[in-house]
């Protein structure tokens, strides 16, 4: 397997995105969507940051097109990223006080 | 050892007597920088996960905090480092298809935009300090002492969470720009040899791997931008 040359135009293409979820990103922060539901505005705004941050990894860091071992690495970094923030997380919500002050 | 006879004489020198062919070598460098990005994404996660649990606690006071930083240069703050991304994967294509020129050109200007990011980040560091926004008494005569009219804290909040928030805030961006250091640094040396010629479509896995690092340094600001600039905008104040 031979390194993986990526076209400049894919590269502006995905910088275009980037642009895109920027703007989208502090324009959503600016309206109300609380009263959706609480903490609307927060799960919108770390959904653009997840897709950007997709972009990047895949794209700028050349993760698609990358071994199947640079997959797992990547793959079981944000595993265990998820494991220390659910456990604590879930540690903290079945405590009396909870995550109330 | 046969092969490299084929592959001319750059990949010969440039190949380490430890590997068998270059592909193996471009690939263990590449692997080798991933596992310190994993360690990198568990360390600055530790921080991210500290915001998340004292942001859940204190909402308004992380709001009313959050709502004094300045948006605008957050905002321009993202941008330079996007476009810093690009150039800096536009170096990497040059690399690889063997453009020396074009890649000290882009490789200088992802420094320079690097350098741009820690001057806004420079002005913003100030401002919070003429306003007395350091957290403790780090800094003898400007002990924490926020304009608590400019604050607009709701009156079940504390300032000493808005205290947090700000520990919070020059922790993870204080190790974000150190990390930007670190990269400035790294693409100083890589124009350095780039410019003598040193990477080849044969050999470019400096150039490779340190744009690995640099993107990642970009995606914690992806996330740093949102959580801390934009938290508490759609809850009024902000300037």
């Amino acid at each position: 397997m031979s390194e993986h040359i990526v076209q400049r135009k894919v590269y502006f293409a995905i910088f275009g995105a980037l642009m895109v979820f920027t703007a989208l990103t502090v324009l959503a922060a600016f309206q109300d969507l609380d009263r959706f539901f609480p903490g609307a505005n927060t799960v919108l705004a770390l959904t653009i940051a997840v897709i950007k941050a997709t972009l990047v990894v895949l794209f700028f860091m050349h993760v698609r097109y990358s071994s199947r071992l640079i997959w797992v690495i990547v793959v079981a970094g944000i595993f265990w990223l998820g494991i220390m923030f659910v456990f604590t997380i879930s540690d903290y919500l079945t405590r009396p006080s909870g995550l109330s002050p | 050892m046969a092969v490299s006879h084929v592959e001319g004489h750059s990949a010969q020198t440039a190949l380490a007597h430890h590997f068998d062919n270059m592909e193996q070598q471009r690939e263990a460098g590449s692997i080798g920088m991933w596992v310190f990005l994993v360690q990198e994404i568990m360390f600055f996660g530790a921080l991210f996960l500290a915001y998340s649990i004292f942001r859940a606690k204190f909402p308004e006071a992380f709001a009313a905090a959050s709502n004094h930083l300045d948006i605008k240069l957050g905002a321009i703050n993202t941008v330079v480092l996007i476009v810093s991304s690009l150039t800096m994967a536009l170096a990497v294509y040059y690399a690889q298809v063997g453009n020396r020129r074009m890649q000290v050109i882009f490789l200088t200007i992802t420094l320079l935009l690097g350098l741009t990011f820690l001057g806004i980040k420079a002005i913003e560091y100030r401002e919070k300090y003429v306003d007395n926004l350091i957290p403790g008494s780090l800094i003898a005569g400007h002990p924490f002492n926020p304009n608590l009219e400019e604050l607009r804290l709701p009156a079940n909040a504390s300032v000493h969470n808005v205290e947090m928030f700000y520990w919070i805030y020059f922790a993870m961006t204080g190790l974000h720009a150190l990390h930007m250091i670190i990269g400035v640094g790294i693409l100083a040396y890589l124009i350095f040899q780039a410019r003598k010629g040193r990477y080849t479509p044969e050999y470019h896995s400096p150039v490779e791997i340190s744009g690995l690092y640099w993107h990642f340094v970009d995606i914690v600001w992806i996330f740093l931008f949102p959580l801390l600039y934009l938290l508490g905008r759609h809850i009024g104040g902000g300037h």
